[in-house]
């Protein structure tokens, strides 16, 4: 704390004004004084000697002339080992901690340790007593579940440092002295597996940024083939309500091929974090065979938690990425919803009398959201290991409307759009990712002009489609008619995929590639139909094969059989397959 | 000490504002006019001038009325004998009943830990398919009844009120035509269901402040009864003239508005209301059904659109029907895999095959030539329509998936309806009887 005192001279919803004796810093944390508790805020203006402050509690209750004292800190959070399977409110205060001390509700100002303090880590240092030390350079190790915690200098120690000592192997908990560490000016410091970072400023030591080229296998069919998303790359799914965004961003932080997932739950329902909450500790991660909590941090400020915390919260997930990416680990972080962030920044906004921008947002929402998605990035790191975060950030557009602030923001920075789309939805196709709208920047599993050569089929398909709403029918010519069938086809049994089915709810890349050949075949071979008819009931018949197909376990005789059962039907009707279709599907098996 | 201030500073629509000391964000007050007195809530502090929103209206108070701060939040009266009652907003007898004054607790807590939320696990039958079968109710769940004036939405709410297996009903009236009022009344006394409900109720007579108490008054006596293990079904009705009323407020303390003249955090007084919906480890649950009018049938209007991003799913009704497209219960997963194998396949298949017949439809009113296909796809739509869609069908679940397998075998083959193999084995009508 500081000397600076302050006494409340204002309220208003969650901003309050307080008039202050001394020298304040921006963005500093500060703590209300009232009916014994201690609410925390920061300040987010100063004029004169009046300061405001956003609270990060409910602000009933809070009378002029209460106390403010000023902690000198900007809001930060703590890092070391243990934040993995932890369930951490927008300010990092432990969930299930938090409900022992005060029951069902969330009394305001409790605030307790991040990381616990009684567990003991086995450590094994890694430096030795002289040498030459930057930020981030590893001084040990820990285990923590399946990873090796690396016990890192800690980032806000800049310069050259020199290991004066260093524990030896052995258990500590994360407040006990591991290092010491002399910098230029002989100042000595006392370095503990923990330490705090301030979450609005990025993480920064590494030794270069790297383009993200390397897919993240997500095991969804439709984004892994055809809107792939790179490890440190960036993507957004925005869409209407109800048209499952959540539901993806679940499916993809089970199934995601990467090391760690931060959840970010900002603003949204409860009841979809409690899914994850008490399904993760159950369900096993297959890359390691331990439970999905084990590589998993969930920050959940819903929506009736208060909106301050709402706003930080995002920032308290990316920041614990950015630590687990200083590792040489891949994280994926999901923030859900990136809107609900975003509106938080515009009620504050509102109180604070700025002149609004368009549909009350403010003025600087776009360049916000910018260096938010910023932070992701594939890094080489000073000893040459490579890390990354990946964001992927759902955005909740006001009427499903994409022309809005937020998602035109967001579209300008990411490198992948996965659009979803209320029609599909309504039509229960899911994952609704709209096929023709969205796009990747990103190369995926399956190689580019391929993947073209389908995706020209629902786009030709689409417009066939279109035009028989106009024409009928029987003004269309029997071949359109099966450009039309096929891209039906591609839609119903590739694109779509059942998240509730045990076998088809996860694809590998593996089977991906040669479910797609056998699509492919389907859309390259002129087939011998007499009308529109024939060729409806045919290509029912194919997708019913397709279909059991995507529900057959991979690798054993059940989906041999349907996959011959198909070859035999397409074989049955077929005048030769397109050359093009011939050379890729080719590819494809070499 | 329980100072009165008899000067009051100004008045702009329902809030006025006196000099006063020692006054705590969202106290309660009192102020006595000449039309008699009414409660006021502390909505703005600014050194030592307080703002507060009068219950009742700022229409007729003087600038030398008295206010007295009564030095404790908004609260209400929680016993068992509030069962059968109805109040209005402020928590004043509507009945003739006598005024509660015991046990009072505070209205609009805080919320609850998500850490100590648990999955919700049971399904609330209601006997209507639309709703059963293809949009289950799960117990804790919050779903609006997005709807247009005109539409029978209350006498649905009824219907479910008196159907729905829960202990305790909370009925929560915003800007209620008193017609409306009235036939609720009707409706739970002729169905029995009065006993276990309780009603707040706000009119569109009376001030419009109130209507912002009723639903943080319904959802804390429900909270209590939740936390005495029972099961609570809390109806809301309308939402929009809820919001509508925020906007009224908002405007006068000339807030910035953000969309439509709504205030900038619509959607976070929305969810802290609908977030109340909870199931509490090894005590009771609060489920809520909201009715949220659109005004001019336009979803993407602020209300309904913020409301749906909070609420877990939404129920259309549209022409008397709850429409398949749009309506979703997001909970109905962690029931319908538990009630019978073909669920989901049916409730899938179904609706992919009536989406086939609205296409075909369109295709028909513009005149075009007929396939086999679409004379099947009609045939269908029709018999889904009747058997499934209309409200006044009253069957319990499993008939109606048996219902669905007779509707699909009447019209099509098995291959084409694109369910799974397996199922179609096992459930498909045979051909003889």
């Amino acid at each position: 704390m500081t000397a600076t005192k302050g006494r409340v001279t204002g309220v208003n919803g969650n901003m309050v004004t307080a008039r202050v004796d001394g020298p304040v810093y921006m963005n500093e944390v500060a703590y209300i004084e009232n009916q014994g508790r201690s609410l925390k805020s920061e300040i987010i203006r100063v004029r004169g000697d009046s300061v405001q402050l956003q609270v990060f509690e409910l602000t009933k209750g809070i009378k002029v002339d209460d106390p403010v004292s000023f902690s000198g800190e900007l809001l930060a959070v703590e890092l070391g080992p243990g934040l993995l399977g932890q369930i951490y409110d927008g300010l990092q205060n432990p969930l299930p901690e938090v409900a022992e001390k005060t029951g069902y509700f969330l009394e305001a100002g409790v605030y307790l340790e991040a990381l616990p303090r009684k567990n003991r880590w086995v450590f094994t240092p890694a430096a030795k007593a002289g040498d030459v030390v930057r930020r981030a350079d590893t001084l040990g190790t820990v285990p923590e579940g399946s990873f090796t915690h690396r016990i890192m200098v800690p980032f806000n120690l800049y310069g050259d440092l020199t290991v004066k000592s260093i524990a030896a192997a052995g258990e500590y908990a994360v407040t006990d002295q591991v290092a010491e560490l002399v910098d230029s000016e002989g100042v000595v410091h006392k370095v503990t597996m923990l330490f705090q970072w301030p979450v609005k400023r990025a993480v920064d030591c590494y030794a270069e940024r790297l383009k993200p080229v390397e897919p993240m296998v997500t095991h969804v069919r439709l984004i892994d083939t055809f809107f792939p998303v790179a490890k440190g790359g960036t993507y957004c799914i925005p869409g209407p309500f109800g048209a499952g965004k959540t539901v993806l961003q679940q499916i993809t932080s089970r199934h995601a091929d990467v090391d760690i997932v931060i959840i970010a739950a900002c603003g949204e329902r409860a009841g979809e974090v409690v899914e994850t909450l008490k399904e993760f500790p159950e369900l096993l991660d297959p890359r390691t065979g331990r439970s999905l909590m084990e590589r998993t941090i969930i920050v959940c400020n819903t929506s009736s938690m208060p909106v301050a915390a709402r706003e930080a919260s995002v920032y308290t997930a990316v920041t614990m990425a950015e630590y687990y990416r200083q590792m040489g680990l891949d994280v994926l972080l999901l923030a859900d919803s990136t809107s609900r962030w975003a509106q938080a920044m515009r009620e504050m906004s509102g109180r604070l009398e700025e002149i609004p921008g368009e549909e009350a947002f403010p003025a600087y929402l776009e360049s916000v959201i910018a260096s938010f998605y910023e932070r992701a990035g594939i890094v080489r790191l000073a000893d040459g290991t490579t890390g990354s975060v990946t964001v992927g950030g759902t955005v909740s557009p006001a009427g499903g409307n994409f022309e809005e602030p937020v998602t035109q923001a967001t579209l300008k920075v990411v490198g992948a759009f996965h659009g979803l789309s209320r029609e599909r939805s309504d039509a229960r196709k899911y994952p609704a990712i709209h096929p023709l709208d969205s796009w990747s920047k990103y190369g995926g599993i399956i190689d580019r002009e391929i993947v073209a050569y389908a995706h020209d089929f629902l786009f030709r398909g689409s417009e066939v489609g279109q035009m028989m709403k106009v024409v009928g029918e029987e003004g269309t010519s029997l071949d359109d008619f099966a450009v039309y069938l096929k891209g039906e086809l591609l839609d119903a049994v590739y694109l779509q995929q059942n998240s509730f089915d045990p076998v088809d709810a996860a694809v590998s890349p593996e089977r991906q590639k040669r479910v797609f050949g056998l699509v492919l075949t389907v859309l390259g071979t002129a087939f011998r139909l007499k009308d529109k008819d024939e060729a409806r009931s045919y290509f029912n018949r194919v997708r019913q094969l397709f279909i059991d197909l995507n529900g057959a376990e991979w690798n054993t005789p059940r989906f041999a059989e349907v996959e011959s059962a198909l070859k035999a039907a397409v074989a049955e009707r077929s005048e030769g397959l397109d050359p093009v279709a011939a050379r890729h599907i080719e590819t494809l098996e070499r | 000490m329980k100072k009165v201030y008899s000067r009051i500073e100004s008045i702009t629509g329902n809030v006025i504002a006196v000099k006063a000391e020692g006054v705590a964000y969202g106290e309660l007050a009192e102020v006595r006019t000449r039309f008699g007195a009414s409660l006021a809530e502390v909505i703005r502090l600014s050194d030592d001038l307080v703002s507060l929103q009068v219950f009742a209206g700022g229409r007729g108070i003087s600038t030398g009325d008295e206010v007295r701060f009564l030095g404790h939040p908004m609260k209400v009266s929680f016993s068992d004998s509030l069962m059968g009652r109805i109040f209005d907003g402020a928590g004043e007898p509507r009945d003739k009943g006598p005024t509660l004054d015991e046990n009072l607790i505070t209205i609009g807590g805080p919320s609850v830990n998500p850490a100590m939320r648990i999955i919700p696990k049971e399904m609330i039958r209601t006997g209507i398919p639309m709703i059963d079968l293809f949009n289950t109710l799960v117990k804790s769940q919050k779903l609006p009844i997005f709807s247009v004036s005109g539409e029978p939405y209350n006498e649905l709410l009824a219907r479910i009120a008196m159907q729905a297996e829960v202990d305790i009903i909370v009925l929560g009236g915003m800007g209620l035509k008193y017609d409306d009022y009235l036939s609720f009344k009707d409706a739970l006394e002729s169905g029995g269901a009065m006993s276990k409900t309780i009603m707040f109720v706000h009119t569109a007579s009376d001030p419009v402040v109130e209507c912002l108490m009723v639903p943080d008054i319904s959802l804390a006596v429900a909270e209590r009864f939740a936390l005495k293990g029972k099961s609570v079904l809390v109806l809301l009705t309308d939402m929009t003239n809820f919001s509508d009323a925020m906007k009224e407020i908002a405007i006068t303390q000339e807030q910035v508005p953000s969309n439509r003249g709504y205030p900038g955090d619509l959607y976070s007084q929305l969810a802290s209301r609908y977030e109340k919906a909870v199931d509490f480890e090894g005590s009771g649950s609060i489920t809520i059904l909201a009715v949220t009018t659109m005004p001019g049938d336009d979803v993407t209007h602020p209300v309904p659109d913020n409301t749906g991003y909070i609420t877990e799913g939404q129920f259309y009704l549209k022409n008397g029907r709850i429409e398949p497209f749009g309506s979703l219960s997001r909970l109905k997963q962690m029931v319908n895999g538990k009630t019978r194998s073909d669920h989901r396949a049916i409730m899938d298949g179904m609706i992919k095959l009536y989406a086939a017949y609205k296409d075909t439809l369109e295709k028909k009113s513009m005149g075009f030539q007929m396939s086999a296909w679409d004379g099947k796809l009609l045939r269908y739509g029709e018999q889904f329509e009747k058997g499934m869609m209309d409200l006044s069908v009253n069957i319990p679940l499993e008939q109606a998936l048996d219902r669905g397998w007779e509707i699909l075998a009447d019209c099509f083959e098995p291959q084409e309806t694109g369910l799974q193999t397996k199922l179609v084995d096992q459930y498909w009508p045979k051909k003889t009887a």
